[in-house]
């Protein structure tokens, strides 16, 4: 395998506070290849934003600890000083945000906003960046896009304010692009516009893409690896089918499960993963999962699991043996589905 | 726009309305005395206090006099602070000279007030604001709560004792006989004798702007769209000025506006204090002694720079706000 673009190793991110220490990430190791799509899943507070704005560098130092290992072409960006970081984001690697109401500045027009990144990282004049920006906004199917870039985010719509984002993200042509719930705050039509959006322009870019999201739905189509995140920590990774057919994680199981289905009887009940997810402060000894998780027996509440790889580089952190979270899923996850 | 600027007027019309009918009503209910008995001096007969009170129109019916006054405001040739009604039953002027020898005086203590809050206010908010908990921070937040706790009178008198009387730096309080108009006025500022009403005026308001910047920027700080600029890899100086400062300044536009209306009514404690011969000092003069048609005057003026005020600020946020239209 060719050296990844992007690897991320053993990262651990967490906040002091006046309550105790947040453990907001907690020993996350990934990577990812060119043209390669990562989807992170997980619920609330699992990390997964905190994650990517770290590789971005837009975690205050000093309010964080900040550990582990980012490289990135070769070097660590946590090592990288401000300055030459600054260089990076939003040329080399980008981000776009999950709300695009309140994500672009309300007093600027839309093609100033973009045309102002551009600007930031290339020697070129403002009218040229501008025409950039009319370009870009035409490329992620803004119509009339002279007229839009024209115009004030709020007279655009949330759909085409997160094509404006997109926009601006790729205006550079980065080598990374995080996109974090890029469609949590949008219409269900709009959003399968915009996932497929980002895969077409991907491609155009030779781009990698992680798609930060806590809906599995939306990773399944458009993502080549899936990490499943829990409390802080990868409770899972693999490529897509391992994660949707062969799942080895009882946390995996319970998103699967919960997810509505609606060629079922409508008797049916949903299905959610039982209790809360953990306050990161006190995360629960041993497995963070372990108290809401049905199988947990012995050594759960003690030993905290690794993360151990299956076969090729599917991995889960999980105490069952093989053999058990094989039946288990054959028996009672899959056979529900 | 055009629309929305006629209703405003109307609705401006209808205030001063209102407000002038408040007025007459104080002013009838006012237990201060009879103004004709008052016009004539002490020893009068009886028909000289009639005359004066047939002169100054107080014998015709409530609504009679009412009208007089109300027609009064007609920006009219001939109605417009006409001199036989409004005229000052005090010291027997007409009003509309009167106000025009005091707006210039309150004027430039407003302006000059405003433009050294203004200047202190938002570079101290911005600092604080930029370098939270820092020394500078602290340090600014302490004059800021002195500040407003300060009252004007005490600290135009501290200001006066220092600045005049011990140091002799500063001209003591008044303006001099013979400075007229705009002219006199701005001569009393170049001679610095506005310096103190100023500052004491400006130290206030500085203290309560250096605050209001600095909380609106922390919160524009921990906006979305500032995250946004940063992950466009901007500098932390432009994400600050640039995209953060756009956000934080735009309310002051509004608290400007009108603290600088209800200045130019008159900064009645400043212009007593200092002297100054301004619209506040005459409304605090012309209350006592029933000089109604001067009050009516002072009241209206006040009410119709507020009211003009309000009006300039909501038509300047349009511009700064590209999300405020008017129709």
């Amino acid at each position: 395998m060719a050296q990844p673009l992007l690897e991320v190793k053993d990262l651990k991110v967490h906040f002091p506070t006046d309550d105790g220490l947040v453990k907001a990430v907690d020993g996350v190791s990934y990577s990812l290849q060119a043209g390669e799509t990562l989807g992170i899943v997980g619920e609330s507070g699992s990390g997964k934003s905190v994650s990517s704005l770290t590789v971005m560098g837009l975690i205050n130092p000093k309010q964080a600890r900040i550990s582990g290992e980012v490289f990135f072409q070769g070097q660590d960006l946590l090592k990288v000083p401000k300055d030459e970081m600054r260089t990076i984001r939003g040329a080399k690697i980008s981000m776009i945000f999950q709300d695009p109401m309140t994500s672009l500045h309300p007093f600027y027009k839309v093609g100033y906003q973009i045309a102002e990144s551009i600007l930031e990282h290339q020697d070129i004049s403002k009218q040229e960046a501008f025409d950039q920006a009319v370009e870009m906004l035409a490329r992620v199917n803004i119509p009339h896009p002279k007229d839009r870039a024209s115009q004030y985010p709020h007279e655009f719509s949330g759909g085409m304010r997160q094509r404006a984002m997109i926009a601006m993200a790729l205006s550079l042509n980065p080598d990374v692009l995080i996109a974090d719930e890029p469609t949590t705050a949008l219409d269900v039509t709009v959003q399968a516009q915009i996932l497929d959006l980002i895969d077409r322009l991907k491609s155009e870019f030779n781009a990698a893409v992680i798609i930060i999201t806590h809906d599995l739905g939306v990773v399944a189509e458009h993502c080549d690896d899936i990490m499943v995140m829990y409390a802080g920590k990868a409770a899972e990774f693999g490529d897509t089918d391992d994660i949707y057919y062969k799942p080895l994680h009882p946390y995996t199981w319970g998103l699967l499960s919960s997810i509505p289905r609606l060629d079922e009887d409508k008797q049916e009940r949903l299905n959610p993963i039982r209790g809360l997810p953990p306050s990161l402060i006190q995360v629960p000894p041993g497995c963070a999962f372990h108290p809401r998780c049905p199988y947990k027996f012995d050594p759960c509440d003690r030993d905290v699991p690794e993360l151990l790889p299956v076969d090729g580089h599917h991995a889960a952190a999980c105490h069952l043996s093989l053999a058990d979270k094989e039946r288990i899923r054959d028996q009672e996850v899959l056979a529900r589905r | 726009m055009g629309r929305y600027l006629i209703r405003r007027a109307l609705f401006m019309v209808l205030v001063i309305m209102i407000v002038s009918f408040l007025t007459f009503l104080i002013f009838v209910k006012l237990p201060a005395g009879d103004p004709a008995r008052r016009a004539v001096g002490r020893t009068t007969t009886p028909e000289q206090i009639e005359n004066a009170r047939v002169a100054f129109g107080l014998d015709k019916p409530l609504y009679v006099q009412y009208w007089r006054f109300l027609k009064g405001f007609i920006p009219y040739p001939g109605l417009w602070l006409t001199e036989d009604v409004y005229y000052s039953y005090g010291n027997f002027v007409p009003v509309k000279e009167e106000l025009a020898r005091r707006i210039p005086i309150t004027g430039i203590l407003a302006i000059g007030a405003a433009v050294i809050w203004l200047s202190l206010g938002i570079p101290i908010g911005i600092l604080s604001g930029v370098r939270r908990r820092s020394v500078a921070d602290r340090a600014a937040m302490i004059f800021a709560i002195i500040g407003v706790s300060m009252p004007i009178f005490w600290l135009a008198q501290l200001l006066l004792y220092a600045f005049w009387f011990k140091l002799e730096l500063l001209p003591s309080s008044g303006i001099p006989i013979g400075y007229n108009g705009w002219g006199g006025a701005l001569r009393a500022a170049a001679e610095g004798r506005f310096i103190l009403p100023w500052v004491s005026l400006a130290l206030v308001s500085a203290a309560f702007y250096a605050r209001m910047v600095r909380g609106n920027l922390i919160e524009t700080m921990n906006e979305d769209y500032i995250r946004t600029a940063r992950a466009k890899g901007l500098s932390e100086r432009r994400v600050i000025y640039k995209h953060g400062l756009r956000g934080a300044l735009t309310p002051v536009v509004t608290m400007l506006g009108l603290d600088v209306g209800l200045l130019l009514g008159g900064a009645f404690i400043t212009e007593t204090v200092f002297g100054l011969p301004g619209i506040g000092q005459l409304a605090v003069q012309s209350i006592p002694t029933n000089d109604f048609p001067m009050v009516m005057g002072v009241t209206i003026l006040g009410a119709f720079i507020i009211a003009v005020a309000n009006l300039v600020v909501d038509v300047a946020y349009a511009f700064v706000d590209p999300r405020v239209r008017y129709t």
